[in-house]
């Protein structure tokens, strides 16, 4: 390859980074805050106003201050339905090794567990799931995928 | 059943040692060998008789092809165009006219002779020095008709270890997961094959998620994480019979399992109440052992190879890095200091290496570096790659590769790869579906 086809291929890539960084700008306005997923495109409801997932940070187990509002919404419709038990799975994105990530979810899946917990939902209703990075809800490779992958999900075990 | 060999192996000519040609096995491809092998010759009733029994026209060459193939995916060869070849196969093995393969450029040459006797195969090969013009090895085999393959690899492993000093890694077995389907719901099944990817078998259906398969260094067991009946669970599975079992009766999850470099434990972590350490199970006596105690999460543990120590993988200090400690849990030591996330280290079977995963700046890398963290080298660069895997004489890595999609999430795929511990002669292995989690069986004959 001579030195003008380099610098022609070496600028087309450049131009084409530039279009998918101004891409990825936009479709994160609105939907996440910092790197954590604040939209609702994936979000199923357990009963009507209390949905079923909350999302975490990069690398981070820790809840966010909507993440506990949704956690708290879930442990009155448990109080509720006091017949329900759940199981939590925890999940995690694919940008790291598949056994820390397995632990990672486990981890994800306890800190909203914990939560519950402390607002009177017995552990014995709550079973916990990790599936690490094998089910990711979005097959896509950005960061706003990776922030919707990264989440804990209560589900209905009986 | 599926892997029950009667193999009978022995060697009818005395080995002369020469001073003669070598390989530099740690100088990466730079100037492969050049090698001449010749199709093993064949004679007609034989030809016929194997014609019949495997469905292979000409056997003879049949098994040379194996070998070529061999040496050429190593890196370090060279094997030379068959079309160039000047004498026939049967004189060859006789006594080679080292001219005509000097001419070549042929710098050593391998012939030999196939023939059924009483139902068996009969396969001898001699290894030659062209620019010596002197014999440097001469072996034969007996054994079933359909063990054909592995006669190839053996007489690989054979040729390699004369000419590099070092075991090869021919006659060996690949277990990884097989995936299939799109990326929010992967099929995965445990699958293994012969290390050039030939006779693959599947060993699970895909009913249920598996992962991280990995072989016994002593025998034909596999260790792997099944979430059968939705709970995430280490299993040992015996490939010859298919049995297969629960490790341990751990009240949560475990996963991350290797066995202990005698084979008799396996060392894995269990998680419970979001914190995750490591633990080993004696397979015979079923003492479950703790050796980690710490609310970080403690992962992907290895033994060394003389089962002294462990590596692991542990967040305790805030981010993924890599520790070393005594077999006991005692001397807990990080490793890894430079730049970026450190994760899946393999202790590599020679013990002076470990092998690790790396994250730095959104890319993915796969390294080694000593066991006391120093002298760090990254092999290979890509988007995402993971979970090496050491050749049994510790010269090759085997790991996955996944690729980025596109726009609309499209265009997932999972491989295969392998590095020479140079860096050189990266490969994808070839797989009939996506793959990931490969681990490397020991020689199965030595």
């Amino acid at each position: 390859m001579n030195l003008s086809k380099l610098l022609k291929n070496g600028f087309l890539i450049l131009v084409a980074s530039l279009v998918l960084t101004a891409c990825a700008t936009q479709k994160k306005t609105g939907q996440m805050q910092g790197d954590v997923y604040t939209g609702t495109d994936t979000v199923e409801y357990l009963a009507s106003g209390v949905p079923d997932r909350v999302f975490f940070a990069t690398n981070e187990t820790v809840l966010t201050t909507a993440s506990r509002e949704t956690l708290r919404k879930q442990a009155a419709w448990l109080r509720k339905n006091s017949k329900i038990n759940v199981v939590l799975e925890g999940h995690a994105d694919e940008r790291g090794t598949r056994e820390y990530n397995l632990a990672l979810g486990e981890r994800r899946a306890n800190s909203a567990k914990d939560y519950l917990m402390t607002y009177g939902i017995s552990a014995d209703r709550i079973s916990v799931l990790s599936y690490g990075k094998e089910r990711p809800v979005d097959s896509g490779s950005n960061p706003l995928a990776w922030s919707k992958n990264r989440r804990s999900v209560t589900v209905k075990a009986n | 059943m599926l892997l029950r060999y009667l193999f009978i192996l022995f060697i009818i000519f005395p080995i002369k040692t020469y001073a003669l040609i070598e390989v530099d096995i740690t100088r990466g491809n730079l100037n492969p060998l050049p090698v001449a092998v010749s199709p093993l010759s064949i004679d007609k009733d034989s030809k016929e008789k194997f014609k019949k029994l495997l469905k292979k026209k000409d056997l003879g060459s049949e098994i040379s092809v194996i070998v070529e193939n061999n040496l050429r995916q190593s890196g370090l060869f060279n094997p030379l165009n068959k079309d160039a070849f000047l004498q026939k196969p049967d004189i060859a093995n006789l006594k080679p006219r080292f001219e005509d393969w000097n001419l070549i450029k042929a710098q050593a040459l391998i012939t030999g002779k196939v023939t059924s006797v009483d139902e068996k195969l009969r396969v001898e090969f001699r290894l030659w020095d062209v620019l010596a013009g002197k014999e440097m090895m001469a072996l034969a085999f007996t054994t079933v008709p359909t063990n054909w393959r592995r006669v190839g690899h053996i007489i690989t492993d054979k040729v390699y270890e004369r000419l590099t000093g070092e075991k090869g890694y021919f006659d060996t077995r690949i277990i990884y997961v097989s995936e299939e389907g799109p990326k929010t719901k992967r099929i995965k099944k445990l699958a293994i094959m012969d290390q050039d990817g030939a006779n693959n078998k599947f060993l699970t259906l895909g009913n249920e998620l598996v992962l991280t398969p990995r072989f016994s260094p002593t025998n034909q067991m596999v260790t792997y994480l099944s979430y059968f009946k939705n709970l995430p669970r280490v299993y040992l599975l015996d490939i010859e019979t298919g049995m297969q079992e629960v490790v341990g009766d751990f009240p949560g999850m475990t996963f991350a399992p290797r066995f202990s470099p005698d084979g008799k434990k396996i060392i894995m972590s269990f998680a419970k109440d979001g914190n995750s350490d490591i633990y080993t199970m004696d397979l015979e006596s079923r003492i479950v052992e703790r050796i980690t105690n710490h609310p970080s999460i403690d992962t992907s543990p290895s033994f060394s190879p003389d089962g002294k120590y462990i590596a692991f993988n542990s967040d305790r200090s805030k981010y993924q890095q890599i520790y070393v400690m005594d077999k006991n849990g005692k001397n807990i030591k990080r490793i890894s200091f430079g730049k970026g996330l450190y994760g899946t280290p393999v202790w590599s079977p020679r013990g002076d290496l470990i092998a690790f995963t790396k994250l730095h700046k959104g890319k993915f890398y796969i390294g080694v570096m000593r066991t006391d963290g120093s002298g760090e080298r990254l092999l290979t660069e890509n988007y995402y790659q993971e979970a090496p895997s050491w050749s049994p004489n510790g010269r090759v890595l085997i790991f996955y590769r996944e690729t980025k999609t596109d726009s609309k999430g499209e265009g997932f795929s999972a491989k295969l790869w392998s590095i020479d511990l140079t860096g050189y002669n990266e490969r994808m292995v070839e797989t009939e579906t996506d793959a990931s989690d490969p681990s490397w069986s020991s020689l199965l004959s030595n």
